[in-house]
């Protein structure tokens, strides 16, 4: 009877063991070499409203009016799991911008998914510590974009500005630059969206999933962010706040 | 055929304009593949930056130089790296307390020597940059110092009948990027390595100290190495050193950076290589003379409620003491460094010689 006991015991640790390897594997060579395409394109709203810069008025929970004339960020560390269980990642990082006057792009090409379906995705909105601390970058991470911090080392991972008529800042400002990949203002944030119908990826054929990103999320659960008391945030301090908002800005359109 | 030769004469006709804007032909000027071999001083530690990913060739170095010397980094074209770090003043500013920008605009700190800064693993007074590749970002687009945008600079760069050739010959394509730049000048600036004072051949036994230099070594090691710690004379940490802090410049050092209330004032613990002469001295450039310091720190006071107990632990240096440490600190000038050609501003021609 021990014995058997004992060999029960074995074959569940066993289990946890390959379930635990399995998630995480990712995919072999051969597979990835069977390449189809992915977009990721996002929108950006304000509620339910399509963004407009500069032009539309919005409005705040506290009933504070709100105009927006920049919106950039990062993400990167796509990461696609499939119906096995199996991850696709992409440690790029991607320069995602509303400004029609900059090359940055609001979409996402990802080249040489695996077939199959997949159920959910994962991104980071920021920069991780490693590509923090990594010297002179070109791409996406190339200091040109502006959204590096010269004085204290550091990635700007997201920046919205703009102007509200109750802000005391000059030229009544609104203005949220949020970075930091140390602790305790680590700014970084995990995006995790379920799709609703599982994504089929399927051979020669390129698919487009679209993301819709909320602005008014950046201001809002959970905490209510008042233009009269806190019109800037451009350092470590608040910045988490503003980082705690922006982790429910996502959703994934249909 | 005769297009060939005609392809090969502007090529030619090309490269020596190109050799003519560098200075190429002067062997005073000119860099060779042994002028970029990073040689590690065998009683330094293991540096943070090891040009791993930048790899040391003489073309990305001259552009580096170039790079270094041009006022073409700043907003209006007048100030250039050199300008503020000369290289007589170990790539300090002599004899200015807080350095200048363009517009005659004045910055909140002096100006720290360039010199073993692959042993930094931060940079600045407060430490904010974490890396020897992206601290030139930090001048160029300070307000007060160049004032001008990444963004404009690489334009600018990129439309340079100087700098075009450049990037070609040290990349061996026409790519100008931020990245590349900063490279280039992290090779300039990453292999000034001053390692040839006095004080080296003292210990390699190839000069003798004098009895004076001797005891001001011994004084040294009881009361400033704690901080000061051979043979970088830094331990690279941040220290209050119970300066009372000016107001007018609004600075609170590292607490800046990390936002801790007990880093407030405290600075970075500078190299004392070449001290003689990177005068003015501390943060703020206070002290104009090495015996205004001295004074300072051997006077046992507390000077501000949160300096450093080590401060206090110096107790009072009598005034042969203080001769004795300032005849030591002497011996830290490297003239081979001071006058290492590699680092010379190729435009000045010969007066720079």
């Amino acid at each position: 009877m021990g014995k058997r006991m004992f060999q029960i015991r074995l074959n569940n640790s066993i289990t946890i063991i390959l379930c635990c390897f399995s998630s995480s594997f990712l995919f072999s060579q051969k597979e990835v070499k069977a390449h189809h395409g992915l977009t990721l394109q996002m929108h950006h709203y304000v509620g339910d409203k399509v963004l407009v810069l500069d032009d539309s008025t919005y409005t705040n929970s506290l009933g504070q009016a709100y105009t927006i004339s920049k919106l950039n960020y990062y993400i990167g560390n796509i990461r696609l799991t499939r119906k096995d269980g199996k991850e696709f990642l992409l440690q790029n990082y991607f320069f995602i911008s509303e400004d029609e006057e900059k090359t940055a792009s609001k979409s996402i090409f990802i080249d040489k998914i695996p077939e199959g379906e997949y159920t959910s995705i994962q991104f980071l909105l920021g920069v991780d510590s490693l590509h923090n601390c990594s010297g002179a970058q070109s791409g996406a991470l190339d200091p040109i974009n502006a959204m590096f911090w010269t004085w204290n080392t550091g990635y700007i991972f997201l920046k919205l500005e703009g102007k509200s008529p109750v802000s005391k800042e000059p030229g009544h400002t609104i203005e949220y630059h949020i970075g930091g990949y140390k602790q305790p203002s680590n700014c970084i944030r995990t995006i995790s969206l379920k799709f609703e119908t599982p994504l089929v990826i399927a051979k020669k054929t390129n698919v487009t999933v679209n993301l819709k990103a909320d602005v008014s999320e950046l201001l809002k659960t959970p905490t209510t962010i008042d233009f009269t008391k806190l019109p800037v945030v451009n350092n470590a301090l608040n910045a988490t706040t503003i980082a705690d908002n922006y982790v429910d800005m996502f959703q994934s359109m249909k | 055929m005769k297009s060939r030769t005609r392809i090969f004469f502007s090529i030619f006709v090309v490269s020596a304009m190109f050799l003519s804007f560098v200075n190429n032909d002067d062997p005073y000027y000119s860099i060779s593949k042994k002028d970029v071999k990073l040689v590690l001083p065998k009683n330094f530690p293991k540096p943070y930056y090891t040009f791993e990913n930048n790899k040391l060739t003489p073309e990305v170095f001259l552009l580096g130089r170039e790079l270094f010397y041009d006022e073409i980094l700043s907003k209006d074209r007048t100030v250039s790296c050199g300008s503020c770090h000369q290289r007589i003043a170990a790539f300090s500013h002599i004899d200015h307390t807080l350095s200048h920008g363009i517009y005659g605009r004045m910055g909140n700190r002096n100006i720290p020597s360039l010199q073993n800064l692959i042993w930094n693993n931060t940079f600045m007074w407060d430490g904010g940059v974490n890396h020897l590749e992206v601290q030139p970002i930090g001048p160029i687009t300070n307000p007060l110092e160049m004032d001008e945008t990444m963004e404009a600079v690489i334009l600018k760069l990129q439309k340079s009948e100087k700098f075009k050739p450049l990037f070609q010959k040290a990349y061996s394509d026409p790519l100008i990027n931020s990245e590349r730049m900063l490279k280039a000048l992290t090779q300039f600036v990453g292999l000034m390595i001053s390692n040839h004072s006095k004080y080296d051949k003292y210990l390699v036994g190839k000069a003798e100290f004098t009895p004076q230099e001797e005891n001001g070594l011994k004084l040294f090691r009881a009361k400033c190495a704690s901080c000061h710690t051979e043979p970088l004379f830094t331990d690279n940490s941040f220290k209050n050193n119970g300066l009372i802090s000016d107001s007018s410049l609004h600075d609170i050092g590292r607490g800046a950076i990390t936002r801790k209330n007990e880093d407030n004032y405290l600075y970075k613990v500078p190299t004392l290589r070449n001290i003689e002469m990177t005068y003015p001295y501390m943060h703020d450039g206070r002290f104009s003379k090495l015996k205004d310091v001295l004074n300072y720190y051997g006077t046992t006071t507390n000077h501000t409620t949160n300096q450093d107990p080590l401060i206090s632990k110096i107790g009072v240096l009598t005034p042969e003491e203080k001769k004795d440490i300032l005849a030591f600190l002497l011996t830290l000038t490297d003239r081979e460094f001071l006058n290492d050609r590699r680092f010379a501003d190729p435009n000045m021609g010969q007066k720079n010689k």
